[in-house]
Formats: C-alpha cells, structure tokens, sequence
C-alpha cells in the first residue's frame, strides 16, 4: 500500500483487495512452534485444563452402590447420574442444561472475552499437550524448526517416531475415555483387549482416535480459525467493555528495538519489538494488531511481555487484560450496566430454576392413559358402557414393583376390570397393560365424562401416580 | 494486468474481467484430483455390481456381478423380524388358544401383531378393532369388542367360529304369523321381554332362543332379553327380521355368513388361534373354567382393595 504506484494503479472498488496485502493470514502453511514460557496464564492454563479433564479420563471408573457412578446409557436410554436416574421422558431437564451451558459460554465472553478458547476448550488443551510432548521429545522451537529442516536420518525418524506414536497413544485414550461414559468402563477395557467390542464401539472408537490426532497433531490452530464456528460467534459477543489479553497502544507506541540512551529512546514507546509475544502464542498471531479472530485469549503473551518489561525495567501490563474503553481512556462501566450481560444471567438462573424444579418433581413412577378411540365405548348387553384404556406404567425405581390401579370421578357405580390383583411393572423401563372401566348405561349422563386414574405399588405407597383421562358414552 | 497477479510464474489463461481480474491455470488440489478419480472408479464399480442397464431385447437386463435383487435384500430384511417372531411362533404353534389365553407374555405377542392379521383378514365386516360394520339393514357383521356372542365367547369358542364359520338360521314367518302376532312379538322383543307374551311360546320361537329367550349358544340363536341386536334393533327392524328370517333362502331375507378360513385355506392353524386370541382380547371374551389373568402374572396377590369401583362424583 505504501507504493504510489500501485495507488494510482487500482480502482476505487478492487482498492478493498489492497487490505490482503498487509493483512497476514495464517493459512497453516506454516507450522506454528509456540515457546513454552513460564507465567501466571502459563499455570492458571495448566490447571484449569486439567480441572476440566482430568474428570474426563476418571470420572467413569468411578464405581456407586456398585454400578458406574455416571453413566449416559444410551442403549438402555438411561443416564445415572449416582443415585439419579433419568429416563427419556425427562430429557426435556438436558435442553436446560445445554440452555445454561451456552448462556454461560455467552455470558463469560460477554464479560471476559473467550475465556472458553484460553483455558478449557478441548481443542486448546489437547493442542497444548500435544505440543509440549513435541517439545519434550523434539527440543526448543528453535530446535524443531531444524529439525524439520533437516534432512531424514536415523535421529530424526526416531524422534518423529516416538512423538506420532505419543500423540496416537492419547488419541486412543481419548476414545477410549469418551466411549466409557456410554458403557460400563470395565467392560468395555474388558472387551477392548479381547477385541470384542460391537461395531458401534470400534467406529467411535476410530472417529475418535483419527479425530483427536488430527485436530490435536496436525490441525491444532487452524481449527480456530477455520473449522471452529464458536471462535466466530464469541468474536460478536465482545464489546468494549469487554476486558480480554490487549496491547496497550498508547505506552508501547512507537515501538523500537532496544538501545541505551540518547534521543531516539526517548521518543519510544515500552514495546521493545522483541516477538516474544507472538514466538509464545499458540495459535501465532501478534496481539500488537489489536483484537482479532486468531487471538483465544490465552494470555501467554502477558505472561512473555510481563517477564520482559521485568527484564528491562519497565512496569508490567504492556499487555494486559484490559476493555477497549479502559484503554481509549473511557470511564470503565460496572457490569450491572451491561444489560447483555444481564440478560445472559436471568436467562441461566430461570434454566437453573427449571433443572431444579424438574429435578425435584420427577417422582420414581409416571403414568399415562390412552383411551381407545376405535371405538371410543362398546354397549354391553346388559346395557352397560364400557372403556378400554392402554396404560403405560413407568416405574423409575431400581425395582420391580406391584401397583394397584384405582380411579376418582368418572361414572356412578363404574367397575375398573383388568387390575383385580397388583400388576406387575418393571423397574427402569414401562410396563403397559389394559384395563377396562365399565359403568352402568343409565349412569352415564354425559358423552364425555372426567376420570382420574391413578396407580400405587404394593410395596412402597410413596411411589404412586396419577393421569386424568375422559369416560367415553354414546350422544345424550 | 498488473505484475502482482503472477504469483508464483503461474500464467493465467489471457481473458481479463473487470479491469484486472484474471484466471490462473493452476491445476485443482491433490486432494480434488484424488477425490475425482476416486468418484470415478466407484461409479464403474457400482455401475458393475448392481444391475444396471436395460437390454432392449426381450424384458432382460445386465444383472450386476454381485447378484443384488431387491427382493432377496427385502427376505434378508425380513429374517430380522422373524428371528424376533420365531420363539413366540413355535410356541404358539402346538398350543391351544386357551393356553396361549393364559400365558402373558404370548397373549401380550399375540394381541400387538394380531392386529395385521386382523385388518386383513376380518376388519373388511367386523371393522378395525371389531366394531361391526352396518348396512342399510342394519348391522352387518357383529360387534366382536362387546360381552354378547352368539356362539359363545370363549376362547374356544371363537375359535371354532372363525375355523369352521358360522350360518345363522331363521325361518321366514311372515306367512306363518298374522301381522298382529308379529307386531306383538316384536315389540315384546325390543323391550328386552319375549316371554311377557304367550306367543313366544305358543308359535315355537322357544325352540331356538330358548324357553327364557335368552338363545342357546350351540346353535347361534340370539339372546333377545339384552340390549344387544344382531341386526336392527327397531321395533321396524325387528319385525323385518320376524317377517324374513334369516338365511332363509328368500331374497328379502336377512344374511348372517361368516366364512370357514379352514375350508378357505387362506389362514394357518397358528394364524387362527392367534386371532381366536386377539379377538378375545377386544375385552368382551369370557372366561371358561379358571381365569384367564389380564396382564401379567402377579406373585404377590395380597392387597385388592384397588380393584373396587370408585366411587363416583
């Protein structure tokens, strides 16, 4: 752009396309060989990472009243949770889970910009692993670079070697690790080494185990930028007051290499030009440009800038996490006058509300009562009507129970027939049987009339249920 | 065309748009190129192994070298379901519809996959879920959800009902009583009280609906003291049937025929007790010696008290 010739060359339409020119795009072509520098971010990363994941490989061994403590059992279309079990007919609780959960997403990148991307994201992570493995067994970022330069000898395949077959023996665990939450962990490592698991379980498996080593080994930051559709959500979610890993323009402007004294240093700004910013940052963006889609704010640039600005003496925060007004010299606001956020938050606590109520109003048996339609009632010839009702009993104990089928409302005199003795319902899955409700024909004073049905185990009168259902009769 | 536009020495293909947007004579990725001629192979391999292409002599066809038919797919598909099907099917095969009656989970089989059996073979007059059909006389087929059978309604019963069938039996008697005594009959009928007048007695209708009127089951003879008709139930409609028969060999006359599916051969002997069964199990089946359980087996049998009717309002 700085070349006259080149402006007067364009015109005012194709002039957009000049933007490309000084606009590097990581494009992956080359590798990004990040320095590992120890910091606060550094740690802070290290741990919430593994806070995160570190359940994801465990949890599942965990064993409650002798069963997997949290098991999502999609064959049995059961999820335990320890003393919890949730049927399908519950599910409508995981809409308000995924309800709060994106909410939350919204509401942290509302007030602090993708802290998801940065510390907890499974592609950040995993990435990171992966690459300190390079760099335990590869050396330095400088050292890699050779390497990768260097033509193939015996070291270097050695070295190549044993980092693919590192990366594939986490990659495997990772599917391992995912599939166990669907099935019982024992049994599946059981089945695993004896090379008999269902075909279901060797697809995920391999989806899993090429997924991971792929977009861990050799993706790494180009999902970021170009596979991940949240990177580009969460950019619209910040604003100015967001507060997110920024460079402070106005003290470390204009930037210069360093010298000793004289007038040209004094005219400098903090920022030294030393790199050391861009040469940590996983995903090889220079934060010196401002905002921008590559950054998943990470904060290993604070943590490289701050150890420089100790090194020469200047006061740390050239980078730092700061909003776009704090640098601009605006009055920062308080998050109650960020009514987005606001509104993220009363959105998650009504979810929570729901989780809660449904949680506690899920009652270990439901029922429900289809009526028969074809026909809606059948005259018996001692002139009595009588119904056919399907019930459909789900008892959500971890026992088979006998219930006792009894009605409220309907019809003077009625008799319930079919539920002579307690049937039988089985635990953890629904039990349906048919009872008829037969009334006396000149009892029957409406064409629809109101019935309650309700059923109660034998065993345990706390577990009981109700339907309200409608005795059919012929047209008054 | 300014230099820029020569990156990497590739030439473009000459054409210009818009002032300076040309066209590089890259070749397409690797990747692209793979994926193409992998696409191309596949379709010779598919177009080789399924059948496909029609030859114009006679009604033939290339058949494919892997022997694919859709219906032999379909049979594969089918096996699925049988395999399902087949314990319950062979148990079924030497029981007696009784026994099935009083097995749970087989009565639980048969009255979910009765239900094709039914609409193809019985729904046609009975209706779906045997709500009898009418016509213009009246009812047409009965109704098999409710308490009252002709033929009786156990299980057995029904059996026999649809292996052999039945033919109801009437005679006309229009020529044998005076209106007045068909009128009397009648309306004594449609009361649900043949035996309030003498007649019934007197012109021999109780040699076939039984001293009390209620029928005999044996030969199908209606029970005329409840509130169920076998055809119309109308003062009108009773008369017609008084005056006609039924089956009596007239054209006017009333028609009650169900056909023998033994003689028919259409059903097998499994697929007749299993509608024996499912037609039980309409909810209007009687129960002959020992109860038949309505759901299945209870072990602990002590509190009834549910079963009492509530009490309404």
């Amino acid at each position: 752009m700085s070349k006259p010739e080149e402006k007067k060359e364009v015109g005012a339409v194709t002039s957009i396309y000049q933007e490309f020119e000084t606009w590097s795009v990581n494009t992956g072509d080359k590798t990004i060989h990040a320095k590992r520098m120890p910091g606060f971010f550094r740690t802070f990363k290290d741990y919430a990472q593994l806070a995160l994941w570190l359940p994801f490989f465990l949890l599942p061994y965990l064993r409650w009243n002798g069963k997997q403590a949290i098991l999502f059992d999609i064959e049995h279309r059961q999820f335990h949770l320890f003393n919890l079990t949730v049927l399908p007919q519950d599910i409508w609780m995981l809409s308000l889970v995924l309800l709060v959960a994106a909410m939350t997403l919204f509401a942290v990148t509302s007030v602090a910009s993708r802290v998801w991307c940065g510390y907890f994201c499974f592609q950040t992570a995993w990435t990171d692993w992966f690459t300190w493995i390079e760099d335990k067994i590869e050396g330095n970022p400088v050292a890699r670079r050779k390497l990768d330069d260097a033509p193939w000898d015996a070291g270097k395949i050695k070295k190549k070697v044993s980092k693919h077959l590192a990366w594939m023996a986490i990659a495997l665990l990772t599917g391992i690790s995912f599939s166990i939450w669907f099935v019982d962990a024992f049994e599946y490592w059981n089945s695993l080494i004896h090379f008999q698991l269902p075909m279901i379980g060797w697809v995920v498996l391999a989806m899993f185990f090429v997924g991971t080593y792929i977009l861990a080994g050799l993706l790494r930051e180009q999902t970021c930028f170009w596979l991940c559709p949240y990177a580009r959500i969460q950019g619209t979610m910040t604003d100015a007051q967001t507060i997110l890993p920024t460079y402070d323009y106005t003290r470390g402007e204009p930037r210069g290499k360093l010298r000793r004294g004289g007038e040209v240093v004094a005219q400098q700004g903090d920022c030294i030009d030393c790199f050391q910013c861009v040469q940590v940052c996983p995903t090889g963006v220079d934060i010196r440009d401002g905002q921008q889609l590559g950054c998943i704010t990470c904060g290993l640039c604070i943590d490289a800038c701050d150890s420089i600005m100790d090194k020469i003496g200047k006061p740390q925060g050239l980078i730092r996490y700061a909003s776009l007004d704090e640098l601009e010299g605006k009055p920062a606001k308080k998050i109650y006058q960020h009514p987005r956020t606001l509104v993220y938050l009363s959105i998650i606590v009504i979810s929570l509300a729901g989780i809660v109520y449904g949680l506690t109003h899920m009652g270990s048996m439901t029922l429900s009562v289809i009526s028969e339609r074809q026909p809606l009632f059948v005259s018996l010839s001692d002139g009595s009507i009588q119904n056919k009702y399907q019930f459909k009993v789900l008892n959500k104990t971890d026992k088979d129970l006998h219930v006792t089928v009894s009605a409220t409302g309907g019809v003077e005199g009625q008799q319930l027939i079919g539920a002579e003795k307690p049937l039988l319902t089985h635990h953890g899955r629904g039990t349906s049987f048919t009872i008829f409700v037969k009334a006396p024909g000149d009892k029957v004073m409406k064409e629809v009339t109101p019935i309650e049905f309700q059923v109660q185990a034998v065993e345990d009168t706390q577990v009981a249920a109700q339907y309200s259902s409608k005795f059919n009769g012929p047209k008054r | 065309m300014s230099e820029k536009h020569d990156v990497g020495g590739v030439p473009t293909t000459g054409h210009v748009w818009d002032d300076d947007l040309g066209d590089f004579t890259n070749q397409p990725p690797k990747w692209w190129m793979l994926g193409l001629t992998a696409s191309a192979i596949w379709v010779c391999v598919y177009w080789l192994y399924y059948p496909s292409v029609p030859v114009s002599t006679g009604s033939t066809f290339f058949k494919g070298i892997g022997g694919w038919t859709a219906i032999n797919e379909m049979e594969a598909d089918k096996g699925v379901v049988d395999e399902v099907r087949g314990k319950y099917e062979a148990k079924l095969k030497d029981m007696t519809p009784a026994a099935i009656l009083a097995d749970g989970e087989l009565t639980e089989y048969v009255t979910r996959s009765g239900k094709v059996l039914f609409g193809d073979n019985c729904a046609a007059c009975h209706g779906t879920n045997g709500v009898g059909t009418t016509d213009k006389q009246g009812l047409f087929a009965p109704i098999l959800n409710d308490d009252d059978w002709l033929y009786g309604g156990t299980v057995d019963n029904i059996h026999e009902s649809i292996s052999s069938g039945r033919q109801g039996m009437m005679m006309a008697h229009k020529d044998m009583l005076s209106a007045a005594e068909i009128d009397t009959l009648a309306n004594a009928v449609a009361a649900g009280t043949p035996t309030a007048t003498p007649l019934f007695a007197e012109k021999g209708c109780t040699a076939c609906h039984g001293e009390d009127g209620k029928g005999m089951a044996a030969m199908g003879s209606a029970n005329l003291t409840d509130k169920v008709y076998r055809f119309d139930g109308s003062v009108e409609g009773i008369k017609y049937t008084i005056e006609h028969g039924v089956n009596a060999g007239t054209p006017d006359t009333r028609v009650a025929v169900m056909p023998s599916f033994k003689a028919a051969g259409k059903l097998s002997d499994a697929e007749m007790k299993k509608l024996a069964v499912y037609v039980y199990k309409f909810g209007g089946g009687q129960a002959d010696a020992p109860v038949a359980m309505e759901a299945a087996p209870v072990e602990a049998a002590s509190a009834v008290e549910a079963a009492a009717p509530a009490a309404a309002q």
